[in-house]
């Protein structure tokens, strides 16, 4: 076997199928693979389950009518709290939606990654997710007898991310303050890609010291493709911060003139390298700084 | 000294419902509980842990805003990867948020507005972590402009999170740990101590009336030991400055007004 993993854009996206359940990794405008998704948009692929903690990612893909159901707790961009694509493909009933609650999400995916039909939890009693959802009970064999939701696995096909470092075997490092649940769309995933800042050829060779940021084993990604300032508009700390200004043009041409395909090149750009030249250049990209909170 | 503003009111308000004994996270979104959170942890709740906002746990709240020459002291870490195993499915936080609508349960709503789940009229953030909070750990919110859109007549439009509504229990469910603390507003200060966990009025703020209130509420409110909303002291002032050093807590409430309200 080759454990040679890299592979193009577009040979990952080649890998993914109409129809395919997609967990993208990354939180909200945080360390999502934009320029996976901006390659997704650029396919014929259509029909898409997305399974995300949503921003922009989402917004586009729903905006670009790529979107059959969407698996959510929210979808975001924090300083812009409501996401305008996605707010205009709810509110014209275009896509299915799964809502549920931040941490049965996880709590799914974790189900996905274990092999395991279910998750018992709490969360979602007392509110409408579980009639919403379909999601159905099940009992304690135990004395206790409590009835507890059965939070069903989120099986992912393909899972995508955005990580710092890798090598071409897979060796991942996902830096900065909070890896979100990354490593867990990549468990819970049948195939899952990663785009990462810096590509090396051995990482031990390189960033031995930092072995604890391998928060996933190579044993669970299938490709790694090289892209810096793949991240953006989405921050990708240490490296750069988010785009707000992108943002902001982004959530203004939602509403005016509001038609995704008038604007589709100048948020999608031709190709990855027409994209990053339309934002400044990895130069400008890097040089983002890191938001405050 | 200036007057007391009434988002400063406010602060103190919302410091008084974290109060506690226990070491548990506090979180307050928006400027007004979290700047609450912080007067609490360096006054009467020293035990309360706290995050500098993203993933970092500080014993010295940040201020808000553009930092200039302070640079955060970081304790311990408590990023999303570990918040529900650290702080939410352990029952060990305190979180105060500030949704669209309640109703007369404690129920809340941030996902969606009128429609239905399929075609929302108004799409919002989704619930989030909501449902999560609500069935585990302490909750209280905070609503800057107290009106009957927010406290609603009826029922949320989407039940995001968890109150104490008989209709949406099931047989065998654990809802001990729903645990609706203190509703601070603009007029005043509620709580969950009614009959069958109703809302009560304990508090007013200076100039405000109980019919005040209610006409502001799509539902009967319940009146407790009604008090007047005490102002915040010298040195609570002083955190309170220290901590919203750009003074984001004047552009929370409309116009920015006095704590005491002037009769009309």
């Amino acid at each position: 076997m080759t454990l040679d993993k890299r592979m193009t854009p577009a040979e990952i996206v080649g890998r993914l199928r109409d129809g395919m359940t997609i967990g993208i990794g990354g939180w909200g405008p945080r360390r999502k693979p934009m320029a996976l998704v901006r390659e997704i948009l650029r396919s014929d692929l259509k029909d898409l389950t997305i399974v995300a903690y949503g921003g922009a990612d989402v917004g586009m893909l729903c905006a670009a009518g790529k979107v059959k159901k969407l698996v959510f707790a929210f979808v975001s961009l924090d300083a812009i709290p409501l996401e305008p694509w996605f707010r205009k493909a709810r509110e014209a009933g275009r896509i299915e939606v799964l809502e549920l609650d931040e941490g049965m999400f996880q709590w799914g995916l974790k189900a996905a990654a274990f092999g395991l039909p279910f998750l018992p939890t709490r969360v979602g009693l007392g509110t409408d997710l579980a009639e919403l959802g379909g999601l159905k009970m099940v009992q304690s064999p135990y004395d206790d007898g409590e009835t507890l939701i059965a939070m069903p696995a989120l099986k992912l096909d393909a899972a995508l991310l955005h990580v710092n470092r890798s090598d071409w075997r897979g060796n991942v490092q996902l830096l900065g303050p909070d890896a979100y649940y990354d490593e867990w769309f990549a468990k819970a995933a049948d195939a899952c890609f990663v785009s990462t800042e810096t590509l090396v050829e051995r990482i031990e060779d390189h960033y031995a010291d930092d072995a604890q940021a391998n928060v996933f084993e190579r044993c669970f990604v299938a490709g790694v493709t090289e892209i810096p300032g793949g991240a953006h508009p989405s921050s990708m700390p240490p490296a750069y911060g988010w785009d707000m200004g992108w943002f902001k043009n982004y959530a203004a041409l939602a509403a005016d003139p509001g038609d995704w395909d008038a604007v589709r090149d100048r948020l999608v750009g031709a190709d990855e390298a027409a994209y990053l030249k339309s934002v400044g250049g990895k130069e400008a990209v890097t040089a983002l700084p890191l938001p405050i909170f | 000294m200036t007057e007391v503003t009434l988002a400063e009111l406010c602060i103190f308000a919302c410091s008084e419902a974290f109060r506690t004994q226990r070491e548990v996270i506090a979180t307050g979104i928006g400027p007004v509980p979290r700047i609450g959170a912080g007067l609490a942890k360096l006054t009467h709740s020293p035990g309360l842990m706290m995050t500098d906002g993203e993933a970092y746990l500080v014993e010295e709240p940040v201020p808000i805003g553009p930092r200039g020459d302070y640079v955060p002291k970081f304790a311990g870490h408590l990023p999303f990867s570990r918040f529900f195993d650290s702080a939410v499915w352990s029952g060990r936080r305190h979180a105060m948020v500030t949704p669209t609508q309640i109703d007369r349960f404690g129920q809340t709503n941030l996902s969606r507005l009128g429609g239905t789940h399929e075609q929302p009229k108004t799409q919002m953030l989704g619930v989030r972590g909501f449902p999560g909070n609500s069935i585990y750990h302490a909750n209280s919110m905070f609503i800057p402009f107290h009106s009957a859109r927010t406290f609603v007549a009826g029922e949320v439009d989407m039940v995001s999170s968890a109150g104490y509504n008989p209709a949406k229990r099931i047989a065998g469910g654990n809802y001990s740990g729903i645990d609706l603390r203190r509703i601070v507003t603009n007029l005043c200060v509620m709580d969950f101590g009614g009959q069958y966990n109703a809302i009560r009025v304990i508090s007013l703020h200076p100039g405000v009336s109980f019919d005040d209130v209610q006409a502001a509420t799509g539902f009967p409110l319940e009146q407790g030991d009604m008090v007047e909303t005490p102002k915040p002291g010298a040195e609570a002032l002083a955190i309170i400055a220290r901590l919203d050093p750009h003074n984001f807590r004047a552009s929370v409430i409309k116009d920015n007004p006095p704590a005491q309200r002037n009769a009309a």
